[in-house]
C-alpha cells in the first residue's frame, strides 16, 4: 500500500498470453504486471478469463502464445508443481491440502525434517508452530487439518506456500467461504506478506474487499485485457463499467417497447425469504405475464435467489406463496409440483442430457412430474416433441437427434421446451443467452417476451444489461448477496442499473435513512 | 492420532471375543493356543501388512493371493526340481514378486487405470503362471525346511513362537515404523487423501504408486515363502481368496477402504480376530469351518457401518460450514 507509487521493477510480467480451447478463445493477448510488495486484484465477470490466466501462468494449462517473466527471467512451468518451485504459488478457494493429514504434515509434506531416514516429528511440530505463529495462529499442529475451519486451512495453505519461498502468491477467491472476522485476519496476513516484498494476486468478486485491500486492479473481459488501474484513483462506477463493458454514453438508448404496466395477478410471492450466508432475506412478487430481471455482478446473489425460488436450496426463513396459498419449497420436486421451471446457467452440466435425443430431453421433466407409474406413450412423446420443435423453431427439426449435436442456442430451446411441456406458471432462466451466437440471442429474447405475453411469469438472470433492459418489466438489482434496488417502468435503463450495482453500501444506507 | 478410535474398537472386539472364548473353553487362554494362532496366520499377517499400505494410499491389490500361490510353486520347483539352493530361490522369488508389483503400480499410474482392474489382471496372471509351472502339489524336503519348522522360541506356559510367527511379527513392527515414522509413510497417507492434491504438494505420485504396489507384492512373495514353510509344499491352488481375507483384516482393523486413514497395528488386530474365530471353531469341534467366513462377514459389515457412522459424524460440522459457500 505504502509503496504503490514507487516505480518498483515488475516481479511478474505476463505479456501477450493467448489460449484457446477448441474454437473458444479464452485469452487473447493478455498482459498482466505484478510488482513486488503489491496486492493486485484481478477482476472480471464469469468467463472473463481470470481462471484461465492463472492456470496458464502456473502451468496447469499450456499456453498458445505469450511470455511469462518472473523477476526478469522467462519462466515456462509445465505444472503447478514446477510453478511452485519457480516461486509462484496458488491457493484456491477449495483448499488444496490434505484434510486427513496433520497440520504439521501438510506444512512439511515431502520436506519433513529427517534424521536417519526417520521424520523428526517433534522438530516438525516445533517448526510448524513457529511458522503458524508468524501468521497469528496458535493451534494444535498434530491434529488433522480437516478438524479446522476453512479459514485456518486457508492460512495453512498460505503459510505453506510462503514457506516454500513463494515470491508470487495467487489467491483465487480466498474469502468466499470466510466470515467477516476471518477475512480481517486474512487481510492482515496479506498486508504483512506484501510488506515482505511478496507480490499477491487477489481474485475476488467482492468489490468492497477489493477496494479495502488492493493497490492496483486489472480487469479482464471476454478473454481480453480491459485495463490496469490504481485502486485509489478508480471510481467504483468506472470499475463496474470496465467489468461489464458498458459505456454510459451508448446505454442511454431507450428500452425496447415493453408492454405498459397493468394490474396483473400475482403468481408467486416471497416474503422475507432468505437463507443465512446465502442470500439476505428479500421480498419478491412474480406476476403472470411479467418478466422480472435479476441484475448484479457475479456472486451478488442472482443465481442464489433463483435457486431459493425454485426450491433447489432451502430457505431458512420467510414465507412463500403460490397463487395466494402458502407453500413449502424444500426441494426441486416441490418447485416442479407447484408449476415452477428452472433452466440453470450451466446447461452442459446441470441441464441437458447430451446423449439423449431432443424428444427424450423434452419429455424428461413432464415424465418426472407425472411419476413412473404413468409413462408417456411414444405417441404422446412424439406429439410433444413435434409441437415444441415447431413452436420454438428448434433446428435441425429432428426430434431423434442427440441434443449434444445441437448448437448452444438450440440446446437452450430444448431446455425451454422441457419446462414448457410441464405447463409451468413460473419459469426461472439463469443466463439464457450465455454461450449462444448473436442470431439465436435475439430469438431467445423474442421467445421470452412471447412466453410472457402468454401469461407466464418469468424470472430472468442475465449479465447482459442491454438484454435485461429489453425484456424486463421490473429489474431487481443485487449486491453482496442482498436485493438492493428495484427498478420498474421508465426507471429501467442501463445507467440506473449500473448506478445501483456500484452504489457504496454505506451511501445506500444513508440514502435510505 | 489418525484412525485411533476405530483401532481401539478393534482392540476391544478382540479382547472381548478372546475373553468370551476363554470363558467357554478355558484352555484357549494359553500361550500354546496364542502361539499356534500366530503361526497359523503368519502368512496372512504379512500380506495384510502390505495390503494396509495399498488401501491407505487409496488403492487395492487383488493379486496377493495368486502371488502367494505362485511363490510356493516356484520355490518348491526351484529347490526340488531345479536344484537351486533355497536361499537363492528365496531371493529370486522375492525379486520376481517385487518386479511384478512394480509393474502393476507403473501401469496403474501411467495409464491412469483403476487399481482394481490392474491387480485383477495381475491376479489371473500370477495364478495362471503358477499353474503353468505345475498343477500338482510339490512337496519340499530340503533340510532347511525341517530346521526352520523345528525352530521355535519357548514361551512361558509351553507355547511355541515359531520362526514364521517371528518373521510375521517383525514385518508388522517394521510396517508400523515405516508407516508412522518415515516420509514414505506420510506420502502413503497423502496419496489416500487425494492423488491430485498430493501431486500439487510435491509428492512424486508415480514413484509412490510403484513403490506401494512393489511393497505389497514383495510382502506377498514373503508370505508365499512363509506359507511354503507352513505347508512344506508348493501348490498352485494355495492361498486362493487370501486377498479377500487380507482386505477383510485391513478393514476390520479400522483402515478406511477409501484410503487416507488406517494403521498397521489395526490390521494386525484384524488378523488376530479372524484367527481367534477360527480357533474357537476348532475348539468347538461341531461347527463347520465355514463359520469363520460367516463371522468375518458379519464383522466386516459391522465395521464398515461403524466407519461410515464415524465419517458422517466427522463431516457434519464441516458440511454446515460448506453450506455457506455458493
Amino acid at each position: 500500500m505504502e509503496n504503490s507509487l514507487d516505480p518498483a521493477p515488475p516481479l511478474l510480467e505476463v505479456r501477450g498470453i493467448s489460449k484457446s480451447f477448441g474454437a473458444v478463445r479464452a485469452l487473447q493477448e493478455v498482459d498482466f504486471t505484478l510488482r513486488a510488495g503489491e496486492i493486485h486484484a484481478l477482476l472480471g465477470e464469469n468467463g472473463a478469463g481470470k481462471s484461465t490466466l492463472i492456470k496458464v501462468v502456473t502451468g496447469v494449462f499450456p499456453r498458445d502464445a505469450g511470455v511469462v517473466r518472473l523477476g526478469g527471467e522467462e519462466v515456462a512451468p509445465r505444472s503447478a508443481k514446477a510453478a511452485l518451485q519457480a516461486g509462484i504459488a496458488t491457493v484456491y478457494q477449495e483448499v488444496n491440502l490434505l484434510p486427513n493429514l496433520s497440520v504439521a504434515q501438510n506444512l512439511f509434506l515431502d520436506r519433513q525434517p529427517m534424521r536417519f531416514g526417520i521424520v523428526r516429528e517433534g522438530e516438525m511440530r516445533r517448526r510448524a508452530n513457529a511458522l503458524l505463529t508468524e501468521f497469528g495462529l496458535d493451534i494444535d499442529v498434530a491434529a488433522p487439518l480437516g478438524n479446522y475451519s476453512v479459514a485456518i486451512q486457508h492460512v495453512t495453505a498460505i503459510a505453506r506456500a510462503v514457506d516454500l519461498s513463494a515470491r508470487v502468491l495467487i489467491l483465487d477467491e480466498p474469502t468466499a467461504s470466510l466470515d467477516r472476522h476471518e477475512v480481517e485476519i486474512l487481510f492482515g496476513i496479506m498486508r504483512q506478506l506484501a510488506r515482505r516484498g511478496i507480490g499477491i494476486v487477489f481474485v475476488s468478486h467482492f468489490l468492497d474487499q477489493v477496494y479495502e485491500i488492493s493497490d492496483r486492479i486489472t480487469v479482464l473481459r471476454n478473454g481480453r485485457l480491459v485495463g490496469e488501474r490504481e485502486t485509489a484513483s478508480l471510481p467504483r462506477l468506472e470499475l463496474i463499467r470496465m467489468m461489464l463493458g458498458r459505456e454510459l454514453a451508448e446505454t442511454t438508448s431507450a428500452r425496447a417497447a415493453a408492454s405498459e404496466p397493468k394490474a396483473r395477478e400475482i403468481c408467486a410471492s416471497f416474503e422475507n425469504y432468505g437463507k443465512a450466508g446465502y442470500v439476505a432475506p428479500f421480498n419478491l412478487e412474480l406476476r403472470h405475464g411479467e418478466v422480472v430481471g435479476l441484475a448484479g455482478l457475479l456472486g451478488s446473489g442472482r443465481t442464489e435467489t433463483a435457486r431459493l425460488v425454485f426450491g433447489a436450496e432451502r430457505a431458512d426463513g420467510g414465507q412463500a406463496r403460490v397463487e395466494g396459498t402458502s407453500v413449502r419449497l424444500q426441494s426441486p420436486r416441490d418447485g416442479v409440483r407447484h408449476g415452477f421451471g428452472y433452466c440453470p446457467e450451466e446447461r452442459k452440466t446441470d441441464g441437458i442430457v447430451a446423449e439423449l435425443t431432443v424428444r427424450e430431453n423434452i419429455v424428461l421433466a413432464l415424465q418426472a412430474k407425472r411419476g413412473l407409474h404413468r409413462p408417456l406413450s411414444r405417441r404422446e412423446q412424439d406429439e410433444l416433441a413435434a409441437r415444441y420443435v415447431k413452436m420454438l423453431d428448434i433446428r435441425p427439426p429432428d426430434p431423434e437427434r442427440p441434443v449434444g449435436l445441437l448448437s448452444g442456442g438450440n440446446q437452450q430451446k430444448v431446455l425451454l421446451a422441457r419446462w414448457l411441456a410441464t405447463a409451468p406458471r413460473l419459469l426461472v432462466l439463469d443466463e439464457p443467452t450465455r454461450g449462444i451466437d448473436v442470431g439465436a440471442h435475439a430469438e431467445i429474447i423474442r421467445l421470452i417476451r412471447e412466453l410472457c405475453d402468454d401469461g407466464l411469469a418469468l424470472l430472468v438472470i442475465s449479465s447482459e444489461l442491454d438484454e435485461i433492459v429489453t425484456y424486463s418489466d421490473r429489474v431487481i438489482v443485487l449486491r453482496d448477496r442482498a436485493h438492493v434496488e428495484e427498478l420498474a417502468g421508465e426507471a429501467i435503463d442501463v445507467t440506473n442499473i449500473l448506478a445501483a450495482i456500484a452504489a457504496d453500501g454505506a451511501a445506500m444506507q444513508e440514502a435510505r435513512a | 492420532m489418525k484412525g485411533l478410535p476405530p483401532v481401539l474398537i478393534t482392540a476391544i472386539v478382540l479382547v472381548a471375543g478372546f475373553a468370551a472364548c476363554a470363558v467357554q473353553f478355558p484352555n484357549i487362554a494359553s500361550t500354546r493356543v496364542v502361539g499356534n494362532l500366530l503361526t497359523d496366520n503368519a502368512f496372512l499377517g504379512i500380506v495384510a501388512t502390505g495390503m494396509t499400505f495399498v488401501i491407505i494410499s487409496g488403492g487395492i491389490d487383488l493379486s496377493v493371493g495368486s502371488v502367494i500361490g505362485f511363490t510356493t510353486v516356484f520355490v518348491a520347483l526351484a529347490i526340488e526340481r531345479w536344484g537351486i539352493p533355497p536361499l537363492v530361490a528365496f531371493v529370486a522369488v522375492l525379486a520376481l514378486s517385487a518386479a511384478f508389483g512394480a509393474a502393476m503400480g507403473a501401469i496403474i499410474h501411467v495409464f491412469d487405470l483403476p487399481p482394481f482392474i490392474v491387480t485383477l489382471a495381475g491376479m489371473f496372471l500370477a495364478r495362471g503362471a503358477s499353474f503353468l509351472l505345475s498343477t500338482e502339489s510339490v512337496p519340499i524336503t530340503a533340510p532347511v525346511y525341517s530346521t526352520v519348522s523345528d525352530f521355535a522360541l519357548r514361551m512361558p506356559g509351553g507355547g511355541r513362537l515359531t520362526a514364521i510367527a517371528i518373521i510375521m511379527l517383525a514385518i508388522v513392527i517394521g510396517g508400523v515404523l515405516l508407516l508412522r515414522l518415515t516420509r514414505f509413510g506420510a506420502n502413503v497417507y497423502a496419496l489416500g487423501g487425494g492423488r491430485a492434491t498430493a501431486s500439487l504438494m510435491g509428492v512424486a505420485v508415480g514413484k509412490m504408486t510403484v513403490k506401494i504396489y512393489m511393497l505389497s507384492s514383495l510382502l506377498a512373495g514373503l508370505a508365499g515363502i512363509v506359507f511354503s514353510f507352513y505347508t512344506s509344499a508348493g501348490y498352485s491352488l494355495s492361498a486362493v481368496g487370501v486377498e479377500l481375507d487380507s482386505i477383510a483384516a485391513v478393514v476390520i482393523g479400522g483402515t478406511l477402504l477409501t484410503g487416507g486413514q488406517g494403521s498397521v497395528i489395526g490390521t494386525f488386530l484384524g488378523v488376530l480376530i479372524q484367527g481367534m474365530i477360527q480357533t474357537y471353531i476348532n475348539f468347538d469341534g461341531t461347527l463347520s469351518s465355514w463359520w469363520t467366513k460367516i463371522a468375518t462377514g458379519v464383522l466386516l459389515f459391522a465395521f464398515i457401518a461403524l466407519q461410515q457412522g464415524l465419517v458422517a459424524l466427522a463431516r457434519r460440522p464441516a458440511a454446515k460450514r460448506a453450506g455457506a459457500v455458493s
